[in-house]
């Protein structure tokens, strides 16, 4: 069952992480249906399946997701983009970085909730205010990490390749940008999440389609059941997108592995 | 080939006090030669290393190439480090076709050439492992190909095989040497603390004097026969004879530096 490291073996886990769950689930339907919980707040895991089943057999959830997945991949492109971007940029200018220094963290400050009526008014109620409130979450993510990626460089290495003959590009291209895609990767779930939030919390607030909407809708009718089973939706998607995006960052850190 | 005249290099520390590494030192070492530099830790050997690299400047002084004024990077020179210089993201292979690749040389032609270069030092069943993957020795065996591979004139070397284990050390001067004395003899510069591997390995060592403000303080011929068995070598009353005559000049050093610097 464990490993020579002492670590449980995978299925160990897994079947732990089942029986968490299962045990979270039952008390639950069975406190609402002992009366101890009431389904008016808390609805019952029963309830919210049978919704959940029901939206994809129906398939109305479909176009709501895919404009979320929508928002939060664009949101994700650019705000890594530009963070990226910016990151290199600044590491490899140290005065600007300096003077711009205080700036970045006065925006990176700011609650992006309050940006969001901003963002509605400027972009409309479409998909971009949407893309925009997760490229504000997603650039810092993007920025901190690769601004940290260029300059964590190992000084050998740098040496090492410029006596080999690089120039300042080749340095850049063989060494700055690969370190810094450590770093980038390893903040990808972290940036997909915050895109994730973005998206929703922009839906959330004005829109007329997507999860948060859906969330939204079922709120306003005080419907707990729908609040529910658009939390276990976006729940869902975001294990399975950050599923991929593991195996993508496994396969491109593969060199990290001995 | 090598010709350093009166270099001097200052460092400010952050108290803004200016420390002198290495003062007024003018040396030349001939084409072809394998010199080592050897003097107690913390004596400014690598700053010294660094200045022929030209990869730290010097604040007084010339360092001339085979006449020239050196300026920038050395591109006469590889450089050895003592610590892991390879890129942990690309395979050997692509890590020892690194200078070619650099060059502007075609990817399969650096493809090809890398591998010669692993075959000959014995890494061919490992090219497409990543750094990480491979033991220290090996580790080393690489860097060497990837910076042989380029044919500079020069290889400058500082410690580099200080972190292996002594077996290990000893089979890497070996295959240095025989590197060495095979291919058309480039000019090298051994740095080391180990007055023993630098008898071993070098025709002539430079000792450094106890920093700060290191100076060369002596010279000395090396005259042992090549090619050398370096596993009987160290044993034989030449080489006792001559370490005893270097350690007299390195011993009054390395008291010193002990002296300055209590507890090191």
């Amino acid at each position: 069952m464990r490993d020579r490291h002492g670590r449980a073996a995978r299925t160990t886990v897994l079947a732990w992480q089942l029986a968490v769950a299962a045990a979270i689930l039952i008390s639950w339907e069975w406190g609402v249906h002992a009366k101890v919980l009431d389904p008016f707040f808390l609805s019952r895991p029963s309830a919210i399946a049978a919704r959940v089943v029901s939206w994809l057999a129906t398939g109305s959830i479909w176009r709501h997701l895919i404009v979320t997945l929508e928002e939060a991949l664009l949101g994700l492109i650019l705000g890594a983009v530009l963070g990226i971007g910016c990151g290199f940029g600044l590491a490899r200018l140290p005065l600007v970085a300096r003077v711009a220094d205080p700036y970045i963290k006065m925006l990176n400050a700011v609650p992006r909730v309050v940006l969001a009526p901003l963002f509605l008014l400027w972009f409309g109620l479409g998909i971009w205010s949407k893309v925009a409130l997760a490229v504000t979450l997603v650039f810092f993510v993007m920025f901190f990490n690769t601004y940290q990626g260029v300059r964590d460089a190992d000084p050998v290495i740098i040496d090492n390749v410029r006596m080999l003959g690089a120039s300042e590009r080749q340095l850049a291209r063989h060494v700055l940008v690969p370190s810094a895609l450590t770093w980038i990767f390893s903040s990808l779930q972290t940036s997909l999440g915050f895109a994730m939030v973005g998206a929703v919390v922009g839906e959330y607030l004005g829109a007329a389609r997507g999860l948060g909407y859906v969330i939204a809708q079922a709120e306003g009718t005080f419907d707990t059941t729908g609040v529910f089973a658009g939390m276990t939706v976006l729940a869902a998607v975001v294990v399975i997108v950050s599923a991929g995006v593991t195996r993508l960052e496994k396969w491109l850190l593969r060199w990290k592995q001995a | 080939m090598i010709a350093l005249e009166h270099v001097t290099r200052d460092f400010e520390s952050p108290s803004g006090a200016t420390y002198t590494a290495i003062a007024d030192v003018s040396a030349t070492i001939a084409a072809g030669t394998f010199s080592a530099i050897v003097g107690p830790s913390g004596c400014g050997k690598s700053t010294l290393l660094n200045i022929v690299a030209g990869l730290l400047a010097a604040s007084r002084g010339t360092i001339r190439i085979g006449g020239e004024p050196l300026r920038g990077v050395n591109r006469r020179a590889a450089y050895m480090f003592q610590q892991d210089a390879l890129l942990p993201w690309k395979d050997v292979r692509e890590n020892v076709a690194l200078g070619l690749t650099l060059a502007g040389t075609s990817r399969r032609e650096a493809a090809e050439r890398a591998d010669a270069w692993l075959a000959r030092v014995g890494l061919a069943p490992f090219a497409r492992h990543y750094p990480a993957q491979l033991s220290g020795g090996m580790r080393k065996r690489v860097a060497m190909a990837q910076n042989w591979i380029i044919d500079r004139d020069i290889v400058l070397m500082d410690e580099p095989f200080s972190a292996l284990d002594i077996h290990t050390r000893q089979r890497m001067e070996t295959e240095l040497l025989s590197l060495w004395e095979t291919a058309n003899r480039k000019t090298i510069v051994f740095v080391t603390h180990d007055l023993e591997e630098a008898l071993a390995l070098a025709d002539e060592v430079l000792v450094l004097s106890a920093g700060p403000a290191s100076r060369i303080v002596s010279r000395h011929a090396v005259p042992l026969d090549r090619p050398r068995d370096l596993l009987e070598l160290r044993t034989t009353s030449a080489f006792v004879d001559l370490y005893r005559a270097v350690w007299a000049d390195l011993r009054e050093e390395v008291i010193k530096s002990q002296r300055e610097k209590p507890g090191a």
